[in-house]
């Protein structure tokens, strides 16, 4: 756990990796002038912001390239190929079971550069604070992203802060963008998936969704739904480590769920996929919970799982290095792709009949009874 | 996994869907009232698995499709007024009035918000007593009691600045219009089960008996919709026309009664205007007299309401069953999920909407092999 303050006796972080965190008995590590929330002045460049930095950020993030506080990070990379990638985060609520913004912050970035085929090296984090935020809950975040950095093997080597009046802004939000390092002799995209590929997923589908859910204003419900929240670079590695030829598209299924994701590889690559409703590793309570609300779980958010699209031979292989892995132990062989119904998928359903599965409009709207 | 697997078994599903084909000898049509169960039905696939003869029409039991245009009009007015919050069950959010939806409204600065049951409304109104809170309270009986709960809560409490925008519709007077509209094709019914769990089924032997026609209360699991099913064809078959229970794990005869005595404290009968459907007399529910003062309706006097509706959509035939929605000419093309002209393709449980999400754009034969590339064990 890194610092986030220069007294190494602190209070403990009200960030327990994985859980909502508790502030009841947590004090400020800042040596601030008497503010224990976000002023306009900690975004004015003054005395506040260089306080935030110092004592904030530099240590949690702590790396040679950030400490230089130059008004641009200057990176060692390989020659090759680059990668970039950018997101912003604007959950609500900011800590839920199994994460926090800043575990998203982080991971998302790291996860759309390992699907692309790269290894994540750097990213950069922007906060955008409103007035009035507390100060408690901003180091939390921090101290997360600072975890989900050194899970995650990569360094946050710059950043900015801007705080809005109250009123303005949802407390936090933070844009990441990342750099990394396309992997050698790896040929995957969006376009790539070929009929007679097996489709591959890496574990149970709408945890992410779920879990924010059971903890969103006016629907709090009893649950044990953890967001899957992840690094997925890792276990994306030991794939590509030992199978990387026959991958061909690869993508974490986020916003939209699974279904969005395999819809968009559909059409991209311009070939039918075709999934088995009874394949799909689903956990009972994020099941139960969905029927519960009228959503359907290929439509909820993933936040650490990635969906394969791998040559039929190489299939089982796969299979068997993902559920070696830690974050892949629950993997599946989902379904193929075809060359039949092209830019669509159908699933066949626990009936036995069939179904196409579209693309979403907007957002899974539970229903009124 | 209790009530999620059990009802859901394919092999089980398979073998009940041959023996409706061994006891079937005539074409039946059979409607489902429920909107729930037409998505159960399209989304599982139930209706590939009959036998050809019996055909599956679906009904009126959407309750966003039948809401009128012109309550919805009102309530993007009363939504966009200032010092208002508006709160809504999410599905409501994005069904067309003539000019706007309710997620423009918001965009626009209204006040808007998903609630997920109206007593958090009533909640909403005790913590902003400057607030005038009005929940949009529509639905069939499923939805009624907790409606009522509300502004007998809020009368309890004293709350002047909470109101029900209440378009309730009742599902007896419904089965009762579709059965004496002229071209009626529907021979059985399946009842919506969760207003039977509700109202219990002492409502409907006097209208199976008056139009001889079985009348089959049905829950919404693929095995309860296929046994729902199998019981109407066997009265087919032998021209009975009782009123069965198949979902007997919900429903009893009686109801929930503490329910039906809070809804007939708090509601009365009313003619209503279905949407696409037009005026069933005596089809809904209203506030009583001893509520009236929480109607928003009264409280908001909204006036110089023009609803159009749009020429091409004919959301009325497929809610009465006359035709499914792939016949309609503006399905799929200048009707989407995306674009809806009518509300049964904005609802999820509307019959359009389900059609399309579950690919019905589809011919039979290109669904029956869309899913035969799977080979992977």
């Amino acid at each position: 756990m890194p610092e986030i303050a220069n007294d190494e006796d602190q209070a403990p972080t009200p960030f327990q990796s994985g859980g909502v965190p508790d502030f009841s008995n947590w004090t400020c590590p800042l040596p601030l002038v008497g503010y224990p929330t976000i002023v306009m002045g900690h975004g004015g460049g003054g005395k506040l912001g260089n306080e935030l930095v110092e004592h904030l950020f530099l240590p949690a993030f702590s790396n040679a390239a950030l400490e230089n506080l130059g008004d641009a990070a200057v990176l060692n990379l390989p020659s090759g190929k680059l990668a970039m990638s950018t997101d912003s985060f604007v959950v609500q609520p900011l800590f839920f079971p199994g994460g926090s913004i800043g575990d998203l912050a982080v991971n998302g970035t790291v996860n759309d550069l390992a699907v692309s085929g790269a290894v994540p090296k750097y990213l950069s984090a922007s906060f955008i604070l409103e007035e009035g935020f507390p100060l408690a809950q901003l180091a939390a975040i921090v101290d997360a992203m600072a975890a989900a950095a050194a899970a995650a093997g990569i360094q946050i080597v710059t950043g900015d802060t801007k705080v809005v009046e109250r009123g303005h802004g949802d407390g936090c939000y933070i844009n990441t963008a990342g750099i990394g390092v396309l992997r050698e002799g790896i040929q995957v995209g969006p376009r790539q998936a070929k009929p007679g590929d097996a489709i591959l997923v890496s574990g149970f589908i709408g945890d992410h969704g779920m879990a924010i859910m059971s903890v969103r204003e006016g629907l709090e419900f009893e649950s044990q739904i953890r967001s899957d929240c992840a690094a997925l670079n890792g276990m994306i590695a030991a794939v590509l480590d030992e199978a990387g030829g026959a991958v061909h598209a690869m993508r974490d299924p986020t916003r939209g769920g699974l279904a969005s994701t395999l819809n968009e590889i559909a059409q991209a690559s311009g070939v039918g996929i075709s999934i088995d409703e009874r394949r799909l590793p689903v956990r009972t309570e994020v099941q139960s919970a969905c029927e519960l609300l009228g959503l359907d779980p290929v439509y909820v958010a993933n936040e650490g799982k990635a969906v394969f699209f791998v040559a039929p031979e190489a299939a089982d292989r796969i299979l068997a290095i993902l559920r070696a892995h830690p974050l892949g132990r629950d993997a599946a062989v989902i379904g193929q792709v075809t060359a039949e119904h092209k830019g669509m998928l159908v699933a066949r359903t626990q009936m036995g009949a069939n179904r196409v599965i579209a693309q979403q409009i907007g957002e899974q709207l539970p229903r009124i009874c | 996994m209790k009530y999620l697997t059990e009802f859901r078994n394919g092999e089980i599903a398979q073998c009940m869907a041959r023996e409706i084909g061994s006891i079937t000898t005539r074409p039946w049509k059979i409607m489902e009232v429920c909107g729930g169960q037409t998505h159960s039905i399209i989304k599982n696939g139930i209706d590939q698995m009959l036998p050809a003869g019996v055909e599956m029409i679906h009904g009126p039991g959407c309750p966003v499709c039948v809401t009128p245009l012109e309550l919805i009009d009102k309530a993007l007015a009363i939504a966009a007024q200032p010092g208002v919050i508006f709160c809504s069950f999410g599905d409501m959010l994005r069904v067309p009035g003539t000019d706007a939806d309710l997620f423009q409204i918001k965009g626009a600065g209204g006040d808007i918000r998903v609630v997920y049951s109206p007593l958090d409304a009533v909640e909403l109104a005790a913590k902003n007593p400057d607030k005038q809170v009005v929940f949009f309270g529509v639905g069939f009986e499923t939805t009624a009691p907790a409606n009522a709960m509300s502004v007998h809560v809020a009368k309890r409490r004293g709350l002047k600045n909470f109101s029900l925008l209440v378009s309730h519709v009742l599902v007896p007077p419904a089965i009762a219009a579709i059965l004496e509209s002229p071209g009626n094709k529907v021979q059985a019914f399946l009842l919506a089960g969760h207003v039977n769990s509700v109202m219990g089924y002492w409502e409907y032997p006097p209208i199976a008996e008056k139009y001889k026609i079985p009348l089959v209360v049905t829950g919404f699991e693929p095995l309860d919709l296929l046994d729902g099913i199998r019981r109407a064809v066997i009265q087919l078959e032998a021209s009975t026309h009782e009123v069965e229970n198949a979902y007997e794990r919900i429903v009893t005869f009686d109801g929930n009664q503490p329910a039906q005595k809070m809804l007939a404290e708090v509601f009365e009968v009313t003619d209503r205007a279905w949407r696409g459907i037009g005026v069933i007399p005596k089809s809904g529910w209203r506030l009583s007299e001893a509520y009236r003062e929480f109607d928003a309706e009264q409280r908001f006097h909204i006036t110089g309401i023009h609803t159009v509706e749009s020429p091409l959509c004919r959301a009325g035939d497929v809610l009465r069953g006359a035709i499914k929605p792939a016949e309609c000419a503006a399905f799929g093309k200048e009707c989407t999920p995306r674009h809806p002209l009518g509300a049964t393709m904005v609802s999820s449980e509307g019959a359009c909407a389900a059609y399309y999400n579950y690919g019905r754009f589809l011919s039979a034969e290109e669904l029956a092999t869309a899913g035969s590339g799977l080979t992977h064990a």
